[in-house]
């Protein structure tokens, strides 16, 4: 017995010895590779929360679906919110290399343990919002993300470089409605305007905490889960908005932005991070119903999913009897 | 940085060094480009390049209500399905339902863009100078009362079960007869229905598929089928009744009488109904008000409502951009 | 394929390959959950190629795949011809085996 957790522990440190030279020559972890328990639950918890942004993120653009207010916006409106449920799977599917199922992840996410990007917890007011959140939230989310097409957990990697491909055209459909309607009457103007103002603080929050107050950071960086800290991302961020949002003749409700030709990036204020947690916490202004919404598709779609396997598992005996 | 507003993140620049280019190789030919992208919602006419001469004796008023029949049955059947997105019972069903209503979407905006070129009289007046191209001022800015759309495309949404039960229903009706229309002497229509003809046979091999499952899946399944179906039949018959405007089409060779497809509609969904082992609903004919029904612009009680949903946005803006 | 516990109530995993024009191979894609064998190949036409007529696809259950990749280091596979998940249901466990 002894030697048996002997041979154990020899091989368990040489096991890690292979997966640190994998993770050092930037090679990818394939499922079927030994990992330490602690990167397959930190990538668990990071491919699903992703996977659930995805899935929630359909909430508040969908609200719009039926009132977008032209025939080819609510295609490329609907086949965008599709495009998101297309994302989660992918996301699921990457998941599910590590040994999780969609169902238990969307068990724990029902049940508000594990969480999904904070910014689907903010209301989507008017239809100009579709625009707003391709443009500054899925840009966000594409700063995000683009990274993590070099992620060293091979599954992950290559389900990011498909969503981030997709991605990048629901940015541009976003700047471009809101180009569209900056064009237009000087309601539309003002609405663009409006919704701006709403969704910037928010967007910026998407990168996370401060870097000080980030505990996970340091680690998923050595692993190569994380490739920039959120700090990082965030400068990168507002660096690549100002000069869009002056092409589009809006501006964003910050009196402290402005550039700093010593650092080479635009200074911009804090954002409130008591709003932060207050939202990561459940009380933002649409949590509760952004998870009653999913948890009610899910209790719905039971029958279906149960009718759906005794079809097959009655298919599959009729087929075996024949 | 440079100050240029870069909205097309590349995500090679982006990602910096990236190295996946034997990724990239792996999802070659699959559609992740713009001509893929939301149905080819990207040109601004949908009639663009198509001849849209009305044909040698056919009344284009006529030719234009009929039209008009067409795609306010593709708008709103499109309409309520799209209502299902983010609300499926699993992933891959809200993707599947997402791509009908899209099909369905782009079939309404060329119909209601045909209607328009062969009658503009049709076309709602906006203040001088509106930019909103004429399908979106049929879909937008009509009353209720003038939508011609049969009355099975506005029922409420059920449960799944009823979502493919009258998919299932719709697909049949429609398909038989956009195979007959696609030798209309009006080459638009034509090409409509050629088109239309490929998408239906998917979505009513779709819900033929579910109708099997469901009837043959779980006691639960098979009693919220039949629920379904005997809900929706008292509309089957309306499908197949001839409007004048309907008889005048088909008789100058441009358009199909419903009444010419009952027996072959009512064939082929007997030929589900018997694989899944379930009966015909036997249900009495669902009246209309002195004998107008939804091709009369006499609907249930649903239809205002949710016009009233689809054009808010639009109404708020008359002379917006999009 | 009999069901353990763990997969009861879940559609079955499937693996998807495209091929996006003739004179490719069929590549891996990705995977979807669907009950059958029919329904999966409708979800990845749905997921995967947007229905884009002419494209081949292939669906196979992922348990239904032998993988052998040597230099993927787990000392719960055997060396070869082996699962391509390490997924949990994969590890057909009786009931009677004890918690260690």
């Amino acid at each position: 017995m002894t030697t048996q957790v002997n041979e154990n522990q020899f091989d368990e440190a040489q096991l890690e010895g292979q997966f640190a030279s994998t993770i050092k020559a930037k090679d990818r972890i394939e499922p079927r590779d030994w990992m330490p328990e602690k990167y397959r639950k930190t990538l668990v918890r990071q491919v699903a929360q992703h996977a659930h942004s995805e899935i929630i993120g359909m909430q508040p653009e969908g609200n719009w679906i039926s009132r977008a207010p032209s025939l080819r916006r609510k295609a490329i409106l609907l086949a965008k919110v599709q495009d998101e449920a297309g994302h989660g799977l992918y996301l699921y599917s990457a998941a599910e290399t590590l040994g999780t199922t969609r169902n238990e992840l969307t068990e724990k996410l029902i049940a508000g343990k594990q969480k999904y990007s904070s910014i689907f917890n903010y209301p989507t007011l008017s239809y100009t919002d579709v625009g707003t959140i391709g443009w500054l939230v899925d840009g966000a989310a594409i700063c995000n993300q683009v990274p993590l097409c070099r992620t060293s957990f091979g599954p992950y990697c290559r389900a990011m470089i498909r969503v981030c491909k997709e991605e990048s055209f629901h940015q541009r459909q976003g700047y471009e409605l809101l180009m569209t309607m900056m064009r237009g009457t000087d309601e539309q103007r003002a609405s663009v305007q409006e919704s701006v103002n709403r969704f910037w603080w928010p967007s910026l929050m998407m990168f996370g905490p401060p870097d000080d107050d980030s505990p996970n950071t340091e680690q998923s960086m050595e692993w190569g889960i994380k490739t920039h800290t959120n700090d990082e991302l965030r400068q990168k961020f507002v660096d690549m908005s100002v000069p869009q949002a002056e092409a589009l003749g809006v501006t964003f409700p910050d009196d402290g932005l402005k550039w700093n030709e010593e650092r080479g990036h635009y200074d911009f204020s804090t954002p409130d991070w008591d709003e932060f947690w207050a939202v990561v916490k459940g009380n933002g202004p649409c949590n509760e119903q952004r998870l009653a919404h999913r948890k009610r598709a899910w209790d719905e779609g039971a029958w279906v999913r149960e009718a759906a396997l005794a079809f097959a598992d009655k298919s599959a005996a009729e087929e075996a009897t024949k | 940085m440079s100050n240029e507003p870069s909205i097309n993140v590349d995500h090679d620049e982006a990602g910096a060094n990236i190295e996946h280019g034997d990724h990239e190789n792996a999802y070659s030919g699959l559609l992740v480009n713009d001509a893929h992208w939301a149905f080819g919602t990207d040109f601004e006419d949908p009639l663009a390049g198509v001849d849209t001469t009305v044909p040698e004796g056919v009344d284009p008023k006529d030719l234009a209500a009929y039209c008009l029949m067409l795609g306010d049955d593709a708008l709103v059947f499109s309409q309520r399905i799209s209502e299902w997105c983010s609300n499926a019972p699993d992933l891959e069903e809200d993707i599947a339902l997402a791509n009908i209503a899209l099909d369905l979407l782009g079939q309404s905006r060329l119909l209601l863009a045909r209607a328009a070129a062969a009658d503009p009289g049709l076309v709602p007046q906006l203040p001088e100078g509106s930019p909103v191209p004429d399908e979106d001022r049929l879909a937008f800015f009509r009353e209720d009362l003038q939508f011609r759309n049969v009355r099975l495309a506005e029922v409420p949404n059920g449960d799944f079960a009823e979502a493919v039960a009258k998919i299932l229903i719709y697909s049949t009706w429609r398909l038989a007869i956009f195979e007959r229309l696609q030798s209309s002497r009006d080459s638009v229509l034509s090409a409509i229905a050629v088109k239309g003809v490929k998408e239906m046979t998917y979505h009513r091999d779709f819900a033929g598929r579910w109708v099997l499952t469901l009837a043959r899946g779980t006691d639960e399944s098979k009693t919220r089928l039949l629920s379904a179906l005997d809900g929706l039949w008292p509309l089957w018959e309306e499908l197949f009744e001839t409007h004048p405007t309907e008889a005048s089409v088909a008789a100058a060779g441009i358009g199909v009488d419903p009444a010419e497809v009952a027996d072959e509609a009512g064939v082929i969904l007997d030929q589900v109904f018997a694989a899944a082992g379930i009966d015909r609903p036997e249900r009495g004919v669902l009246a209309g008000v002195r004998g107008k029904k939804g091709r009369d612009g006499l609907h249930t009680e649903a239809l205002s409502k949710m016009v009233a949903d689809m054009q808010v946005v639009a109404r708020q803006y008359p002379e917006g951009r999009w | 394929m009999t069901q353990t516990p763990a997969t009861r109530g879940e559609w079955p995993l499937y693996e998807v390959f495209v091929r996006g024009k003739r004179g490719l191979n069929h590549v891996h894609v990705g995977s979807l959950h669907a009950p059958d064998d029919q329904m999966a190949l409708r979800h990845a036409r749905d997921v995967y190629t947007r229905r884009n007529e002419g494209v081949s696809l292939w669906v196979v259950r992922s348990s239904d795949i032998t993988a052998s990749s040597p230099d993927e280091k787990d000392p719960m596979f055997a060396p070869a011809g082996d699962k391509v998940y390490r997924h949990p249901t994969f590890y057909d466990i009786p009931d009677d085996v004890p918690h260690m």
